[in-house]
């Protein structure tokens, strides 16, 4: 059986826990609220240097030391920079959990910023840049994003290269000293945890930890809805984003069964048309993606230079026939795809660690298997059509890349 | 967790490992063929043939194998490697039987020509989206090179000309000679009821034809080249460097990967610090590839063609010292704690087990609970790992390039 537990301390941290059965491991996700938005007015890159240059050196341990009682706990670990957070990851064996939450007291609260290994950060976040260059698979989802959300959301989080050229010292320093704060941080921890004992281990580690004031965000201008990016590639990349609602809404798992009726497994409706049917491509999908207050459905198809046009335009014909008919049979199919989601990502620490604290920022409380499990049971073709109805596609944002642009029309008229 | 086995009439073995306490089963379908196992003529057949499998039977169409998949909520794949094909799907234990049934039908296909013409394009989609990752270009250029007329050096996704002449009948014909019941294993992993899963599986997979296993194993070297691939779309250099190591049947192989961790694990190892800590490369990190007979240490290095030769110098350099000293002392100590964890972590769940189950038996005819791999891990030397070193040293590297270098001109490529 899974139990939760949740607190949040006098600084603004919240740790917010699940204990899992018949497992030997947890994880730990910390969220931060210095994410790509919260870079300074300009100076989009800083965070992503930033979350590289904390693990080079921290509290009483140089950057070799800590890479070597890392690597001793058998940490496996992932970092890096979200539209709103910089998110730390690791998974452990569970008698090493707050070992673990140690070392990344001093990561977090007391790293050493080596000035001499700015350039080193500079480098690989620079070198990180040019690799997306040459993958048009990974650059189109960040053309597509750019163009969007609103200023700042739709920042790459992977920075500018003018930015990462230029950045100093000082700012990162600045930067982890205004951005790495408790206030508004969430620590989600899941797997085989003694709650007492993580609580007053997480209270001595992180307890401390100074409060500062959150950074505020100001929303901006949109990019361009429609827009092609001359590329020389034997593929054309085709990204399609399109509005729906955010993952606090109540109809949220309407929005969610609707895009799995359009891209959930290899019967959904893309999946058939697209490529089983027609064999325009081999990679077709569609996923769901959230912001705090603004949700959205982000499409993707790749596929040779000739047959680009067809494949944009039976994606579109499918997504828009979405909002004009949904099947029981369809329904049902989205449901157990869902259901056994829920059930084996139940038995993934890692993947629970970081849904626990994703659910504490978009909810401030952690939705329970059952309650989702019985959301899911309660979908239909009529809650689909009618939530299709309220709030069906809209706001869309088609960037293409490759050699030639396509006929894209006007989506959103 | 306790350990199943049965071998049917027809010669087909089905193994199992039983954990009451999961929330999920997983189930494979192991077939011993692979781009080795092919001939010139027919390269790209086996994954061609992976994906043909999902396209229905007498009894089922491709829209109906893709539903009912879904109807039960699966999480399935397939993927075809130089040497297997494999297919397997995770569910929730009721729906076991339904899981079943729709795997052993479909490992039957029909392979109609109509679907063969639609499912040739998907498969030449995926050929040109693989042209556009200069690390697949890297890694296919470096088999191509390294293992040279050797059948490891094939393809797994052949080229446009190769799947583009492929007829339907010749990949019947390959079907019918590799997907017999003694090339092929069935394993299943997790919440699942042995006596009840045998019941089930016996009936369709004891009907399927006998055969041997046949594949004819030869030594496979390495060439020792130097080649580069000028693709001047894009713009870091990607550089394979490729070894011999320890095959998939000896022992060696876990200190084959107790030498990779401490040499080339992507943080904390001697790569690590000598070119990614420095920001002098994006990638640097060795990876060990077993197969039948044969076994690869692969680097892979991915940085600004200017400093492309260099970067491939300091590392050659580093695995000559290697080659000298052995790793330390320490470091044996901190791979083998971080290596530890790993099997662990990846062992939690059916899906993570289902591999490791079926390989250990496909290669090896043996089953090795989690703590044997544990225990092989822990008892490691440094002796063990000089072993491996002298049989396999780690500097006669086959090297490719591809990005915007036109030439490659290592130093101490030249012995």
């Amino acid at each position: 059986m899974t139990e939760f537990f949740h607190h949040t301390f006098g600084n603004g941290l919240t740790l917010v826990a699940e204990k899992m059965g018949g497992v030997r491991s947890a994880a730990f996700t910390l969220l931060i609220p210095a994410g790509a938005a919260q870079d300074p007015p300009g100076r989009g890159g800083v965070a992503t240097m930033l979350v590289d240059l904390i693990f080079r050196g921290a509290g009483d341990r140089d950057s070799r030391q800590i890479m070597t009682d890392l690597d001793n706990l058998g940490l496996q670990r992932g970092e890096g920079v979200e539209t709103v957070h910089t998110s730390l990851f690791a998974a452990v064996l569970a008698d090493n959990l707050l070992p673990a939450l140690e070392l990344y007291a001093d990561i977090v609260q007391r790293p050493h910023l080596p000035a001499d290994e700015v350039d080193a950060v500079r480098a690989l976040a620079l070198q990180e840049l040019q690799s997306i260059d040459d993958e048009p698979r990974q650059k189109i989802f960040i053309e597509l994003r750019k163009r969007h959300y609103p200023y700042p959301f739709s920042r790459p989080t992977v920075g500018l290269s003018e930015v990462i050229e230029s950045a100093t010292h000082a700012e990162l320093a600045e930067q982890h000293a205004r951005g790495f704060r408790p206030t508004g941080a969430i620590l989600g921890v899941a797997g085989d945890i003694d709650w007492p004992k993580l609580l007053d281990g997480v209270d001595r580690l992180f307890g401390g930890w100074a409060a500062g004031v959150s950074m505020p965000i100001e929303k901006g201008a949109r990019g361009s809805r429609v827009d092609h990016i001359a590329q020389d590639a034997a593929q054309t990349q085709i990204g399609i984003a399109f509005n729906t609602v955010p993952y606090r809404h109540s109809e949220y798992f309407n929005a969610q069964g609707a895009v799995t009726v359009l891209s959930g497994g290899s019967s959904s409706r893309l999946f058939s048309e697209v490529r089983e049917k027609r064999g325009l491509c081999y990679a077709v999908f569609a996923t769901y993606h959230s912001l705090y207050d603004t949700g959205a459905v982000i499409c993707y198809a790749g596929t040779t230079n000739e047959r680009a046009q067809e494949t944009l335009d039976v994606t579109m014909g499918e997504i828009r026939r979405l909002a004009t008919t949904v099947e029981p049979a369809e329904v049902a199919r989205a449901q157990a795809g869902l259901k056994a989601s829920l059930i084996m990502q139940g038995e993934s620490t890692s993947a629970r660690s970081a849904a626990v604290a994703a659910d504490w920022y978009h909810l401030g409380r952690v939705r329970s298997l059952s309650e989702m499990q019985a959301a899911i049971d309660s979908l239909s073709p009529k809650s689909i059509m009618d939530h299709l109805d309220r709030h069906p596609p809209s706001d869309f944002t088609i960037v293409t890349l490759g050699p030639k642009a396509l006929e894209v029309g006007q989506p959103n008229n | 967790m306790k350990f199943e086995h049965k071998q049917l009439a027809n010669g087909l073995e089905v193994i199992g490992e039983v954990n009451p306490d999961a929330r999920s089963v997983a189930v494979g379908f192991l077939v011993r063929t692979g781009s080795r196992d092919e001939t010139p003529d027919v390269n790209g057949v086996s994954h061609f043939l992976e994906h043909m499998v999902f396209k229905g039977t007498p009894r089922r169409s491709a829209l109906d194998v893709n539903r009912e998949f879904d109807e039960i909520g699966a999480r399935y794949n397939a993927f075809t490697s130089e040497e297997n094909t494999v297919f397997w799907g995770a569910v929730l234990p009721e729906y076991l039987p339904r899981l079943v049934d729709l795997m052993t039908d479909m490992l039957r296909p029909s392979l109609r020509g109509d679907d063969f013409d639609v499912e040739k394009k998907v498969i030449l989609e995926e050929i040109s989206m693989y042209q556009d990752q200069p690390m697949w270009s890297a890694y296919e250029g470096g088999m191509r090179a390294h293992f040279g007329v050797h059948p490891l050096g094939n393809s797994v996704l052949g080229s446009n000309e190769s799947v583009g002449g492929l007829s339907c009948d010749q990949m019947r014909s390959y079907f019918d000679r590799r997907y017999v019941s003694g090339n092929m294993l069935v394993a299943v992993a997790g919440n699942v009821d042995w006596a009840r899963f045998c019941e089930l599986i016996s009936s369709p997979v004891g009907a399927w034809p006998a055969g041997p296993p046949a594949r004819a194993v030869a030594a496979a070297p390495g060439s020792g080249d130097v080649r580069v691939i000028p693709n001047h779309k894009i713009k870091q250099e990607h550089v394979v460097l490729m070894s011999s190591a320890p095959a998939a049947e000896s022992h060696d192989r876990f200190a084959a990967d107790v030498l990779t961790t401490a040499v080339g694990d992507g943080a904390g190892s001697r790569l690590f610090w000598e070119l990614v800590d420095p920001g002098l490369a994006e990638s640097a990190e060795m990876e060990y590839h077993e197969f039948n007979g044969a076994g690869m240490f692969m680097t892979y290095l991915c940085c600004e063609p200017d400093d492309a030769v260099a970067n491939a110098d300091r590392i050659l350099k580093l695995y000559r010292e290697v080659n000298t000293n052995n790793i330390t002392d320490s470091e044996l100590k901190q791979v083998k704690n971080k290596a530890a964890a790993r099997i662990v972590l990846r062992s939690e769940r059916p899906m993570g087990r289902l591999m490791p189950l079926g390989f250990n038996w496909l290669y090896r005819r043996e089953y090795r609970t989690v703590d044997d791999d544990l225990q092989s891990l822990m008892s490691v030397t440094r002796d063990d790992v000089a072993r491996v070193l002298a049989a396999h040293p780690l500097d006669r590297v086959t090297t490719v390039a591809v990005g915007p270098l036109e030439t490659l001109s290592v130093e101490t490529l030249r012995r």
